[in-house]
């Protein structure tokens, strides 16, 4: 299992560092103008490329900038109103980003199982004819859409939740975003989570399970649950990523100061450069990659087919 | 039983004269299509859907072309150069210079007709998709055919290729495109370009891979079939019913990629309308013109409904279940 | 409720059962009648798709979803916890009743394919204390000594190392080993074993038919076999029902259905059956296909694939005739006013090779 594991990390990081690499080569390499936001001379330009050194080979370059990111250091911007260390811009948007994603994310696993489950035990009746509208509609309409609603209704016809994210009053304002991220994620764990369990209720060690004389809660918690969870552990990874990608809208809807609105910025070219594309580009591969491998790992430890497999014990 | 009291009669007890008992009267002259097709209109949901994409194709094809307005025309009262319509029911709409014309969505906030915008910008959004989709499904299928056919090395570093590529997210290819080329359609074609062929590559190896051992494949290789006609000869054909599946979940993926990039404002640009800009410039004027999101949302949400159902209906038209015998 | 004799512990009366599917109503079992007798072995032998699995799930309540059981009974006679002797009507208790007190602990089941009926998240020993658990009162201690006898009972090796195993890291044979032995976990009186075989090798069938047979000695046994398979059937069986589209259309003793086979579909199954002394061109298929009982056949169902067929036979549908005391069958070449219609020469000939060797072998 150990060697598995380190295997799987190892080629995880191997996977990181060529990104980091063709990023670093391809915003560098790129034609136009590293500065876009200021009006300087020729000189000007030339002097501050030399200060930034960007003048020298391209290896060189990424030598220096991987071991600063190495410490840690993703840099400086290179605009005068991004020009603060990224560190500390990116500090705050995460935090943010962060907090209401993982939010969306509780929500959207609790209530998408929740709802599955109910569905699966009652087949073929009301609640699962719900449980696949609510998932259809979940998976047809994106949260954004659904946030602009929310924020229509209930912030600004009745206002009762702010108009816009406010930092100090946290939770309270959490709820309109990260309900509207979490929708995706609901709908599409209520179907698969209903869908395992009907194809598990149908399995034969199902059957033999209940020629056993097992019925009810004990037959759903001991083999039914149990084998219909492992499997949506695969499609929680992708889920998370496209929560990031949702994030984006979300928070440029809301106001939110995180990384999704620093992204939409850097892709709109709102004032924000290169160092930032790059910053954002790192950090989002890494995220996406440390959540796959997660993923596979969390996979290989809950189920026991890959679990024992993997430690070599079977004969 | 009611059937025990049938009384013979004279000549029942007589074996039948040729009787022909050699054809198989359930499953003869059932071809594999045929009975993909079967099952796929038995389906519910798939014809439903097919149904949606089908109209709102129809629509996006004609509906700017019935429209006496084009949809980029800001409609002016002739006489003294005013906007005349503005809002669901515009004042114009009664009396005035365009009594008695339909503004079937209303118009939007610069007073254009949205009946003819929203179809418009489905149109856009509908020709991104299948374009971005078929390129797609040529290269991740060329990709995957030959990684898979020719296997070992060959398989081996074009699978790390898929890894690698695999691992970057897409919101940072776009962020990187947004770099160096125009925001526009290009854009999000290019963008959905490079992410999408993965998924109908990984199909078309794996295909590939089951087929290959496949005994007419062998037959074929030792009657001296060249490689390249192996592939594309013998195992496309059967490559097709799983790929179909995929582009038809790849379909509404590229619908909501372009929806997301305009709306985020690197998609489509002014006056060129696509569903995800008309979301925005709904957006935008939310709180004094909110019937204006409505359109483009239930365009785009029909357009998903619809390929998803069809997606669905076609995997399970390929591999149906039991229950049906 | 009456059984027909006192031996009987297992008597399926007019079964009729049909599946609602999105394509149509399906007739799937069109009354069946079969009797289990203490200590006997009952073969039920029929095609995919003929409804013999489904006959034999309605007596464990593991019916599918859209099953509608239209008339019948499947009565049971079995001696409860405090001794008494009870026929109850399977059929008719409810899914609750029943698991709680005649699955498992009265009737189990094996299922055909080891490799996906056991829990694969489930360590063996669990999968076989679980059924103990359930139904005996007693604590874990015991639970795990009654799943190790039963292990080494079904002759598995290691016992004690083996518990701890997960599924998947068992071959077939001991999969379907494990099986049986949770079948066996609380001492049943009833095994059915539904195509016990099909999925494994076939040097490895043998042994698992042999295990069966010996536990069936040694617990004194009822055991109901499933199967498509003659020669499974021609080791173990004592009665053999066959079944053709949802009903049974010949009964008999295994002597009666291998060696003097009245049923024009037995003669096809027996001479499908491949033997050492028949070439491979001669071996003969049956025709087509069963019938789609989406729509309800018209007269015998058998007709349209029977060369020997009557007009009668699509007319109306032929009663059970009586051959011999325990010998039965459904056509109407049995008929008083029908011609004489012979058994095919070849599948003659092999039963009488097949008989002049069991003769020899005895």
């Amino acid at each position: 299992m150990a060697k598995y594991i380190l295997k799987r990390v190892g080629l995880a990081l191997l996977t990181l560092f060529i990104i980091i690499f063709v990023l670093f080569v391809l915003v560098r390499i790129m034609p136009g103008n590293p500065f876009p936001s200021e009006r300087m001379s020729a000189d000007q330009i030339a002097n501050k490329r030399a200060e930034m050194g960007l003048d020298d080979p391209i290896l060189v370059q990424f030598g220096r900038y991987f071991v600063n990111l190495l410490h840690g250091d993703f840099g400086k911007g290179t605009s005068l109103y991004y020009g603060a260390p990224i560190n500390t811009v990116l500090s705050t948007c995460i935090s943010n980003s962060f907090r209401i994603g993982g939010l969306a994310i509780l929500e959207g696993a609790a209530v998408g199982l929740l709802l599955g489950i109910t569905a699966a035990l009652n087949k073929g009746r009301f609640l699962d004819s719900f449980c696949t509208v609510f998932s259809i509609l979940g998976v047809c309409v994106p949260g954004y859409v659904f946030l602009i609603f929310l924020q229509y209704f209930f912030s600004y016809r009745i206002p009762f939740f702010p108009y816009f994210f406010d930092p100090n009053r946290f939770m309270f304002s959490a709820i309109l975003p990260s309900l509207s991220l979490s929708l995706f994620t609901m709908s599409t764990v209520a179907r698969f989570t209903r869908n395992e369990m009907v194809e598990v209720m149908d399995s034969d060690y199902v059957r033999l399970a209940e020629s056993k004389g097992m019925t009810g809660s004990l037959l759903v918690r001991r083999h039914i649950l149990r084998n219909a969870l492992i499997p949506i552990v695969t499609v929680l990874g992708p889920l998370i990523v496209d929560l990031l990608t949702g994030a984006l809208v979300v928070e440029k809807i809301y106001g939110i100061n995180g990384i999704g609105k620093l992204m939409v910025d850097a892709i709109a070219g709102e004032g924000v450069d290169y160092n930032y594309v790059l910053a954002l580009g790192i950090l989002y591969s890494a995220l996406y990659i440390g959540i796959m491998l997660v993923v596979d790992i969390l996979y290989g430890v809950i189920d026991p087919r890959i679990r024992v497999a993997s430690s070599g014990e079977g004969d | 039983m009611a059937q025990t009291t049938y009384v013979p009669v004279a000549g029942d007890f007589e074996l039948i004269a040729d009787h022909d008992i050699t054809t198989d009267k359930n499953f003869a002259s059932q071809s594999y299509w045929k009975g993909v097709a079967i099952h796929f209109f038995r389906n519910r949901r798939a014809v439903v859907g097919l149904v949606l994409v089908l109209a709102i194709i129809l629509l996006a094809i004609l509906g700017p072309v019935v429209s006496p307005y084009a949809y980029d025309q800001i409609i002016r009262d002739p006489a003294n150069e005013a906007v005349v319509a503005k809002g669901i029911a515009p004042p114009g709409a009664q009396e005035g210079p365009f009594a008695g014309q339909l503004f079937l969505f209303g118009t939007d906030d610069l007073g254009r007709d949205l009946w003819t915008r929203t179809w418009q910008g489905a149109r856009i959004s509908l020709i991104i998709a299948f374009v971005t989709i078929f390129i797609d499904m040529i290269i991740g299928m060329s990709y995957g055919l030959i990684s898979g056919y020719f296997g070992g090395m060959v398989d081996n570093i074009m699978q790390r290729v898929v890894e690698v590529a695999n691992s970057v997210p897409r919101l940072v290819i776009v962020s990187v495109l947004a770099i160096f080329m125009p925001k526009g359609m290009g854009l999000v074609i290019v963008a959905l370009l490079l992410t999408e062929w993965i998924g109908m590559s990984k199909i078309a190896r794996a295909e590939m891979l089951k087929m290959k051992e496949q005994e007419y494949v062998l037959a074929s290789r030792t009657l001296g079939a060249r490689s390249m006609h192996i592939i594309f000869k013998q195992i496309l054909p059967n490559t097709i019913g799983p790929i179909i599946t995929q582009m038809m979940f790849s379909i509404p993926t590229a619908i909501f990629t372009e929806a997301f990039l305009s709306f985020v404002g690197v998609g489509i640009v002014l006056p060129q309308c696509s569903i995800g800009s008309l979301i925005e410039s709904g957006f935008n004027n939310i709180t004094t013109l909110p019937y204006q999101i409505l359109p483009p949302i239930i365009v785009l949400a029909l357009q998903m409904l619809g390929f998803n159902f069809i997606g669905d209906g076609f995997r399970e038209a390929l591999a149906p279940k039991l229950e049906d015998m | 409720m009456q059984m027909k004799n006192d031996r009987t512990i297992l008597q399926i009366n007019d079964l009729d059962i049909s599946f609602k599917t999105s394509a149509g109503t399906i007739h799937a079992i069109r009354g069946v009648n079969i009797d289990l007798q203490k200590g006997e072995t009952v073969a039920i032998v029929g095609e995919s798709g003929s409804g013999k699995s489904v006959t034999m799930k309605a007596a464990v309540g593991l019916l599918d979803s859209n099953a509608i059981v239209n008339s019948g009974q499947i009565l049971y006679r079995y001696v409860d916890d405090n001794g008494a002797e009870q026929v109850v009507d399977l059929l008719s208790m409810p899914k609750k009743q029943l698991r709680n007190t005649i699955n498992g602990k009265h009737i189990a089941m094996v299922f055909q394919d080891p490799m996906t009926s056991l829990d694969p998240t489930m360590t063996i020993g669990k999968q076989i204390m679980e059924g103990i658990l359930l139904h005996k009162d007693t604590n874990k201690q015991a639970a795990y000594d009654r799943a190790l006898e039963l292990l080494n009972l079904v002759g598995i090796t290691h016992a004690e190392a083996r518990m701890k195993n997960y599924p998947h890291q068992l071959s077939g044979g001991m999969r379907q080993r494990v099986v049986i032995a949770i079948a066996l976990a609380s001492d049943p009186d009833i095994l059915i074993c539904d195509e016990p075989t099909t999925a494994l090798d076939v040097t490895i069938q043998a042994r698992i038919l042999e295990l069966i047979k010996d536990i069936q000695r040694r617990l004194k046994l009822s055991v109901i076999y499933i199967t498509h398979d003659l020669g499974v059937v021609a080791k173990v069986a004592d009665y053999v029902n066959v079944m053709y589209a949802g009903k049974i259309i010949e009964v008999g003793n295994v002597n009666e259905i291998f060696y003097e086979p009245k049923h024009p579909y037995t003669w096809g199954l027996l001479a499908a059956m491949p033997d050492l002394e028949t070439d491979d061109d001669r071996l003969v298929s049956i025709p087509g296909s069963p019938p789609n009982l989406l729509h309800e056949p018209k007269g015998d169902a058998f007709a349209s694939r029977n060369a020997f067929a009557l007009v009668i036979d699509e007319k109306a549908e032929p009663p059970l005739f009586q051959v011999s005391e325990t010998h039965y069958a459904a056509t109407w070449l049995l008929h008083p006013d029908a011609p004489k219609v012979e058994m095919p020469p070849e599948l003659k000939a092999r039963i009488a090779r097949a008989q002049k060797e069991a003769e020899e072998y005895l």
